[in-house]
């Protein structure tokens, strides 16, 4: 083998550290060049990576449903609601507690639980707010007074018009 | 037909020979502590018919928030043996994250984790947290209402978690709410996501235990120990628990049924006596007995964060208990032990109350 096809090969290679002396001059010339090549490598590996990974993730991001702001829903009937007890209703899509208390007058509170988002249910037996999940208690007030939960249930207005029980945020 | 050159043809292409050579020198110590080994081989059994079930299911099963309940309704009551799979899936289910949990004790209270078998117990550990993933997605499918509150009180856990939270709530229900979307993508995860990477991290796992060996305990370690070949010796008392267990599955299925319950209603209260499955009721019942602030944190906030740092040391044990050659640790016996108890305890509360 001739010191020229040698030095092809280690063209070839892209390496160097061998090369006859009078080669010297371009000695740093292919690692720069690999250099390069490995930069625009890595960067296009880097860019379709994250080409192919972005629209991933946003996928799997569930959209954000633009809800109609609803501020007053009409929750039942005074006559379908007996005295000293409670109904879910529909606030929106989320669940409101309507009660009826033993004195007849009627309050409503979001039904679901500061704790970790449990429905909750009125216990006429007790007076109070109950959730079953992990056994917190508001008092008809709306206020956290037993078990787990942090804060108290959002409250909202009632007003009834003729027999409809009409529930508003405040 | 000659049989030989079959076997041989298929040697020349697969290199099965190679494979048997394996098996005919895996051998597994024989000491007090033996009863142990099988509880790995039970789990991988166990996932096997979780596998084979969970297969069937499919046939009929229907993912939607309108025609889930309906359809697991349909499997129980008219496809043929419909029940039998269906409470199998169930019950095996439960059964799996038993043996899995008495292989993972097991394994820590021999110390099997040492040097060189760290990623043996990553990838043990990840596991179980793959089928832990798995008995909560597969909770919600059939759409009633004990699993739509426990979805609900569960994805709500993981949005307590500081910062990533609430994009990980998102993430996991497919919105806001626990909804159809929800049920939807745990179906996903459930025969699809969690299949997958079970499958890579489960041969991971089981190759280095080919590797390594049977771990043997550090009081019995250097001492001249029986030894049985594996093939065919323990492999056959493997087969006689697997027998064991099918049995065991099936008169649990025929026994004790897996109820199906009452169609989830996101506008019902949480129904009276709600509790989740029998392996997160610790964490359930730690979470109940919390007050409300613990200085100016939320009680459930310090609780899960608890948890998730006990998890977490839990996974890099094997790098926490260094000294692999001191032949008793008691600290971590201590602590091994009062983990089981906490475990045990708060279960049992958990139940009578």
């Amino acid at each position: 083998m001739n010191s020229e096809s040698r030095h092809e090969e280690h063209m070839h290679d892209g390496d160097c550290a061998n090369c006859p002396n009078r080669m010297s001059a371009s000695d740093s010339e292919p690692p720069t060049r690999r250099r390069f090549l490995n930069y625009l490598l890595g960067t296009g590996f880097v860019g379709t990576a994250f080409a192919v990974l972005y629209p991933i993730l946003k996928f799997i991001t569930p959209p954000h449903l633009i809800e109609a702001a609803q501020n007053s829903v009409t929750a039942g009937k005074v006559s379908d609601l007996a005295l000293n007890s409670g109904k879910i209703f529909k606030f929106g899509n989320k669940p409101g507690l309507l009660i009826r208390t033993a004195s007849g007058d009627f309050k409503a509170f979001s039904a679901i639980c500061t704790h970790l988002d449990c429905i909750v249910q009125y216990q006429p037996e007790n007076k109070q707010i109950w959730c079953a999940c992990h056994n917190g208690q508001y008092n008809m007030s709306g206020a956290n007074v037993g078990g787990p939960p942090p804060r108290p249930l959002e409250e909202f207005v009632v007003n009834t018009r003729g027999d409809d029980i009409v529930v508003s945020k405040a | 037909m000659k049989v030989e050159p079959v076997t041989l043809w298929l040697d020349d292409r697969l290199g099965i020979g190679s494979i048997a050579q394996l098996a005919r020198k895996k051998e597994i110590p024989i000491h007090r502590h033996s009863i142990w080994y099988y509880f790995g081989g039970m789990t991988l059994f166990l996932f096997g018919v979780q596998v084979v079930t969970g297969i069937l299911l499919l046939l009929y099963y229907r993912p939607s928030a309108e025609t889930a309940f309906e359809s697991v309704q349909f499997i129980v009551t008219e496809v043929q043996f419909g029940w039998l799979i269906r409470s199998v899936h169930s019950w095996s289910a439960n059964l799996l994250i038993a043996t899995l949990f008495i292989h993972m004790f097991s394994v820590y209270f021999m110390r099997a984790y040492r040097r060189p078998r760290e990623v043996t117990w990553l990838s043990g550990v990840f596991l179980l947290l793959l089928a832990v993933g798995f008995g909560f997605s597969g909770y919600l499918l059939p759409w009633n209402k004990l699993a739509f509150f426990a979805t609900k009180v569960g994805t709500e856990i993981a949005g307590v978690i500081p910062l990533i939270g609430k994009p990980m709530l998102r993430f996991l229900r497919g919105g806001e709410d626990v909804t159809g979307a929800t049920l939807t993508r745990f179906f996903g995860f459930h025969v699809a996501v969690l299949p997958a990477i079970s499958t890579v991290i489960l041969a991971v796992h089981l190759i280095l235990v080919q590797l390594h060996g049977m771990s043997v305990p550090p009081g019995l370690e250097g001492k001249n120990l029986r030894k049985m070949k594996f093939f065919p010796g323990f492999l056959m008392r493997d087969l006689i628990g697997w027998i064991l267990a099918i049995g065991v599955l099936a008169a649990l299925a025929a026994l004790f049924p897996w109820e199906l319950g009452e169609k989830a209603d996101a506008f019902a209260p949480a129904p009276a006596g709600i509790k989740p499955e029998w392996y997160f009721l610790f964490m359930f019942e730690t979470l109940k007995l919390l007050p409300p602030k613990i200085l100016s944190f939320d009680g459930e906030v310090l609780g899960i964060l608890g948890f998730a740092a006990g998890g977490l040391v839990w996974f890099i044990l094997p790098f926490l208990d260094k000294h692999q050659r001191t032949r008793r640790r008691p600290v971590f016996t201590v602590i091994g032990v009062i983990v089981v108890l906490f475990i045990v305890t708060l279960t049992i509360v958990g139940f009578v109350s």
